[in-house]
């Protein structure tokens, strides 16, 4: 009965958790919508996001598709499938690593910085300091930021798929001997606009996902230091597993036959 | 004999945290222009307190006026109208770590009024001088000030925007004597100059008979004793006395192991 009683608990706290998490992003979302904006926040957080991410996300996406292409011609040509590398890595890239390699980047990268920040602005008062001087802390700290992870990161992902592609053409014709036209050949004619909006559209939510756990684990931070620890670590596990479950929807809503 | 609206007024107002009563029923009248002081042990309810009033908590019951009007209940635009009223200078300072120290001083002009950044800053460098610092102090960022710097430019902030109201939080809390003075006065100058009503709280004895008109002691959740500065210490209340005296015996206990 116990065990029953642990496990009806568990599932309950898990409901609950959910609930908050969802009252809290529809609060996010209405006030990213409604005025007063704060040009200033969402332009630092466009910069952080966007730009100051693009490195590590670029190195991880042109390495992506490097390995990509060494992986598969070692694996392709033991049936004699060697020219299908340039579909592969295309393919590979724009609709499923791009996205997921940067996502799962940028919660470390950003997740941790906007949970470590807002829950020290929470424990050290500054989150009440704003609504003292009539400043909507939602409006302020929280719509830039998932405004920001919504429109960038598919801007990153964008540069990522061309990284990625490089990365694989790079091996493909200085290491593995193809031609350069017949693969860049290759590689457009087997791509498809859908590959990659769908890898976009991807972008779009997982940036919104890091954006959120981020902020929402920051804004219930509790204590001190190591409340904001937990907040951090909490952000980035909970923002990567989001991203791997809603990776398998949104492929699920784009390809499923 | 016509009695005049308080400013703020608290009618049994209650607030707990999952199974301790923080609040138990405080009523409070503070009248306009008026200075009052909350005074009351570590974890006496006196921060919850100014929170409720500023919208910050709500309590499960019990009524909050600021100017007439119920705070409890309201939502969040009319919040943001009533804390316009509203200066705070917190414990900590509370700056933003990310904006220089004139950003700070002129949040709630530039955020809330609209106002456009030279003005800001000028208003910054203006209000800063009104508390001691130099206009050198406004391009620094508050982790390059000293705990009473910091203190100052969190006073600040709260009244830049000459707010009606200013809530104290432990204002001396963490510095020495003379920087704890130098804030009291500065308090004390700037809430006559603008004429507003002033909520401290503190444990600070010197800070209570520097700036209070009015005491109030919270204790368990109810305001057990109120009355003028000149009464306190012959208030008659012996947990009023065992507190202002500073004494370990008296009718309030700490809950130590020995």
């Amino acid at each position: 009965m116990n065990f029953l009683a642990l496990i009806g608990g568990v599932f309950l706290g898990f409901l609950g958790a959910v609930g908050r998490l969802a009252r809290f992003a529809a609060i996010a979302v209405s006030h990213m919508v409604r005025p007063p904006f704060y040009p200033r926040q969402v332009l630092r957080q466009f910069l952080d996001i966007g730009y100051f991410s693009l490195p590590v996300v670029g190195l991880t996406a042109l390495f992506a598709g490097m390995v990509l292409a060494l992986q598969s011609y070692s694996g392709f040509s033991r049936f004699q499938a060697e020219g299908a590398v340039a579909m592969v890595v295309v393919l590979s890239i724009t609709r499923e690593l791009g996205p997921v390699f940067a996502g799962l980047m940028v919660a470390g990268r950003i997740g941790a910085s906007m949970a470590a920040e807002i829950g020290t602005m929470r424990v050290t008062e500054q989150v009440d300091a704003l609504t003292t001087l009539s400043t909507n802390p939602f409006k302020y700290l929280v719509a830039p930021r998932l405004l920001a992870g919504l429109l960038m990161m598919p801007l990153l992902v964008l540069v990522a798929d061309i990284l990625g592609v490089f990365g694989g053409y790079v091996i493909g014709v200085g290491k593995l001997g193809f031609n350069s036209g017949s693969y860049l050949a290759n590689t457009w004619d087997v791509l498809e606009t859908l590959d990659v909006v769908s890898g976009l559209v991807k972008a779009g939510v997982f940036g919104f996902l890091i954006a959120l756990m981020g902020c929402y684990n920051g804004y219930h931070s509790k204590g001190g230091a190591q409340g904001v620890g937990m907040a951090t670590t909490n952000a980035v596990v909970s923002a990567s597993i989001l991203i791997l479950i809603s990776n398998y929807i949104v492929t699920e809503i784009f390809f499923a036959r | 004999m016509t009695e005049t609206a308080p400013k703020i007024r608290l009618r049994d107002v209650h607030k707990r945290f999952g199974p301790k009563a923080v609040l138990n029923g405080v009523d409070l009248d503070i009248a306009a222009g008026e200075s009052v002081v909350v005074i009351g042990g570590s974890g006496s309810g006196k921060s919850v307190l100014i929170k409720c009033i500023q919208g910050i908590l709500r309590p499960e019951s019990g009524s909050i006026t600021v100017d007439g009007e119920e705070v409890v209940g309201m939502g969040g635009r009319q919040i943001e109208r009533v804390n316009a009223k509203i200066g705070m200078l917190f414990q900590s300072a509370a700056l933003f770590d990310s904006l220089p120290v004139w950003e700070n001083v002129a949040f709630g002009a530039l955020q809330a009024k609209g106002m456009d950044r030279k003005a800001a800053f000028d208003l910054a460098v203006e209000t800063l001088s009104k508390v001691g610092l130099n206009a050198d102090v406004a391009e620094l960022w508050p982790a390059e000030l000293s705990g009473g710097m910091q203190k100052r430019v969190g006073l600040a902030r709260a009244v830049a925007t000459e707010p009606e109201i200013i809530f104290f939080d432990e204002p001396t809390t963490g510095l020495d004597p003379i920087m704890a003075d130098v804030i009291n006065d500065l308090i004390v100058t700037c809430v006559k100059r603008l004429g507003a009503t002033a909520v401290t709280i503190t444990h600070d004895m010197a800070s209570v008979r520097k700036i209070a008109d009015r005491v109030a002691m919270l204790y368990q959740g109810k305001l057990i004793w109120v009355g003028p500065i000149a009464d306190i210490d012959k208030s008659g209340n012996p947990y009023v006395e065992q507190f202002i005296n500073g004494r370990a015996d008296g009718p309030i206990t700490m809950d130590l192991r020995r």
